[in-house]
């Protein structure tokens, strides 16, 4: 019997497996397959304040293991889904960990505040903001590529957030030095980080040689990108244990499809693990990477799944 | 969101159907809760599969009870890696089955003449429906076209099963040489329709609900958009569709759809092969794009 309870923070959670951002709606559509409650966590799809009608199509191409997405962060508004999704992701028992994004650091603030608000906040059991959505009109916007950045919009939603409501930072790959952008997140008040959003891509349909993608570049995810998540699980983890980073827990995301793929991440240094892509594969794949997961702990002889943790850090030849 | 669910299918039969593959899989559960107009989202490739995203076909035909158990028929046009893996199947190959997925074509309440339209594979629903039209007293009528012969799908099964049958082909290979649409507004005419029921590619759809438009009838389209999950979870499937409140919303063919009364279709958003945001969309971005 393996004990598969994770502490991120103050949120602590009967399993290290949740869903990912925009990879699993805000609850419905799975919970016809599994109850979504049996998972750590249930990562809703990124809120912004507004309804938003995301871009044209086509928003999708499949790619070698994996898929480009351009959707443009479609969703119904903080209001709607405090309303709405929130309450029934409570009424199922689900932990809600919600992403929340804004086209200035100003919006994003403003949707903490009105989520902060909502009567079913009971359910939220941590907030991810989501700094590093590739699929904005600016690439300015995409807060995480730069630290400056980051630390504002990390802080402005610190600020109005009730305070114990663990608040994670979810980041891009896309930058020179993660690690800097990881220090300006935890300084303005992130209790820790979630790695890796998608990587910016593109796809061109080679009969009409013409980009595929409506919006012309999009986000790459999928199992072609789960070695970027553990060399970024890996770069922050190892500065984390040297020192040059306070300590904080990290949440793997990033191309996971089995028990085994999520194993990699926490070894790199993930103390949860978001399925994402895998989910549109195979509806129950996050409920089965939760048995798949408590296996592979089970079989390294672990009886917690944080031993686990980072454990690779400590089993690197050296030279 | 209607009963569905999640199988280890088994492929019991394939073969060939002119250009297409027909295929049978035991899918217990699926056949027992499907409609005609919902469909099936396939894995391809295995569990090691570089194919990531399902695939998603129409129901050609749900039978809750056989020799092996429920089993559900689909039509494949090889074009891909996923579908020419699916075509390559051989009998008792696994294949893990969604469904039923999606809203199955409303049926009309009163038994009022009826006319199926089919734009190649995309007829592959359509037998299943008028079944369960004429159960209902409608008289049924169905139009089928395609570019050539080969690419039609269930002409046979449409001469036995509806009260009239119109071919049309591109090239004229077989029956009328033309567009379905060619010769919809005649068949309009001739049979009162009150419904006219289209499956095929959207510029086939748009002029199905153009022509029922002007003669009276409602069109009810099951639309082809691509999918990555057909379960409602990616967002990549959605369309401007204009809601019983006036507004024009970006919705989910595989929730929402695919079946969609055609007049509420924002069929000007589709031009050149991309479909775009309409101005008035709710939500739709302000000058600079999302």
């Amino acid at each position: 019997m393996v004990d598969m309870s994770t502490a991120l923070a103050s949120m602590v959670l009967p399993n290290p497996v949740m869903t990912a951002s925009g990879c699993a709606a805000n609850g419905h559509e799975l919970h016809r397959f599994f109850p979504v409650s049996e998972l750590g966590a249930f990562v809703t799809k990124t809120v912004m304040a507004a309804p938003r009608s995301g871009r044209g199509t086509p928003r999708m191409a499949e790619t070698a293991s994996g898929m480009l997405n351009s959707i443009g962060l479609q969703g119904p508004g903080i209001d709607a889904f405090a309303k709405e999704d929130l309450p029934w992701l409570g009424s199922v028992g689900a932990r809600a960990l919600v992403s929340i994004a804004g086209t200035t650091a100003e919006e994003f603030a403003d949707v903490a505040e009105r989520l902060a608000s909502s009567p079913a906040y009971d359910a939220v059991v941590g907030v991810e903001v989501n700094i590093s959505c590739p699929n904005v009109a600016n690439r300015g916007l995409v807060f995480a590529c730069d630290p400056v950045s980051s630390e504002r919009v990390v802080r402005l939603v610190r600020e109005r957030l009730p305070e114990g409501t663990p608040m994670f930072a979810k980041l891009t790959p896309d930058v020179t030095d993660i690690v800097s952008v990881a220090a300006a997140a935890l300084r303005a008040g992130a209790d820790g980080l979630t790695m890796i959003n998608t990587l910016l891509g593109m796809a061109i349909d080679t009969d009409l040689l013409r980009p595929q993608l409506a919006g012309v570049t999009g986000g790459l995810s999928g199992p072609a990108i789960r070695p970027v998540a553990v060399r970024a699980l890996w770069e922050v983890t190892a500065a984390m244990r040297e020192g040059r980073l306070p300590t904080a827990p990290l949440i793997g995301v990033g191309g996971v499809r089995t028990g085994r793929d999520a194993l990699e991440l926490v070894a790199a240094g993930a103390s949860a693990v978001q399925v994402g892509t895998a989910t549109f594969h195979d509806p129950s794949r996050p409920r089965r990477v939760v048995d798949e997961l408590e296996a592979e702990v089970a079989r390294h002889g672990f009886g917690r799944f944080t031993d686990a943790v980072g454990i690779a850090h400590d089993r690197t030849a050296r030279p | 969101m209607s009963g569905v669910v999640q199988v280890a299918g088994e492929l019991i039969a394939t073969r060939r159907a002119g250009a297409y593959h027909h295929l049978t899989i035991v899918s217990p559960g699926v056949a027992e809760l499907a409609r005609p107009g919902q469909f099936v989202a396939l894995a391809v490739g295995g569990a090691t599969s570089a194919n990531l995203l399902r695939r998603c076909f129409s129901i050609h035909r749900a039978k809750p009870s056989g020799t092996y158990g429920g089993t559900v028929d689909v039509v494949v046009a090889a074009h891909g890696a996923g579908t020419t893996w699916l075509t390559g199947l051989r009998p008792h190959d696994p294949v893990d089955v969604v469904g039923p997925l999606g809203r199955p074509f409303p049926l009309p309440a009163d038994a009022v003449p009826c006319v199926l339209v089919g734009g190649g594979y995309g007829s592959a629903p359509l037998f299943w429906l008028a079944e369960a039209l004429q159960a209902r007293g409608c008289q049924v009528e169905m139009v089928l076209g395609a570019a050539s012969d080969d690419r039609l799908f269930g002409v046979v099964e449409a001469r036995r099963t509806a009260d009239g049958v119109v071919v049309t082909t591109d090239d004229g290979s077989a029956g009328r040489r033309g567009w379905v649409s060619d010769v919809l507004g005649d068949v309009l005419d001739r049979t009162g329709a009150g419904v006219v029921y289209g499956c095929g590619p959207m510029a086939m759809l748009r002029s199905v609900t153009e022509i029922a438009d002007a003669h009276g009838a409602v069109a009810q389209v099951a639309v082809e958009e691509s999918m990555a999950c057909g379960v409602g979870v990616c967002m990549t499937c959605v369309l401007p569709v204009t809601g019983n409140d006036g507004v024009t919303r970006m919705v989910r063919s595989c929730v929402e759809g695919p079946v969609f009364r055609g007049d509420r279709v924002r069929w000007d958003a589709f031009a050149d092969g991309v479909c775009r945001v309409p101005a008035d969309t709710l939500g739709a971005p302000s000058a600079g794009g999302h």
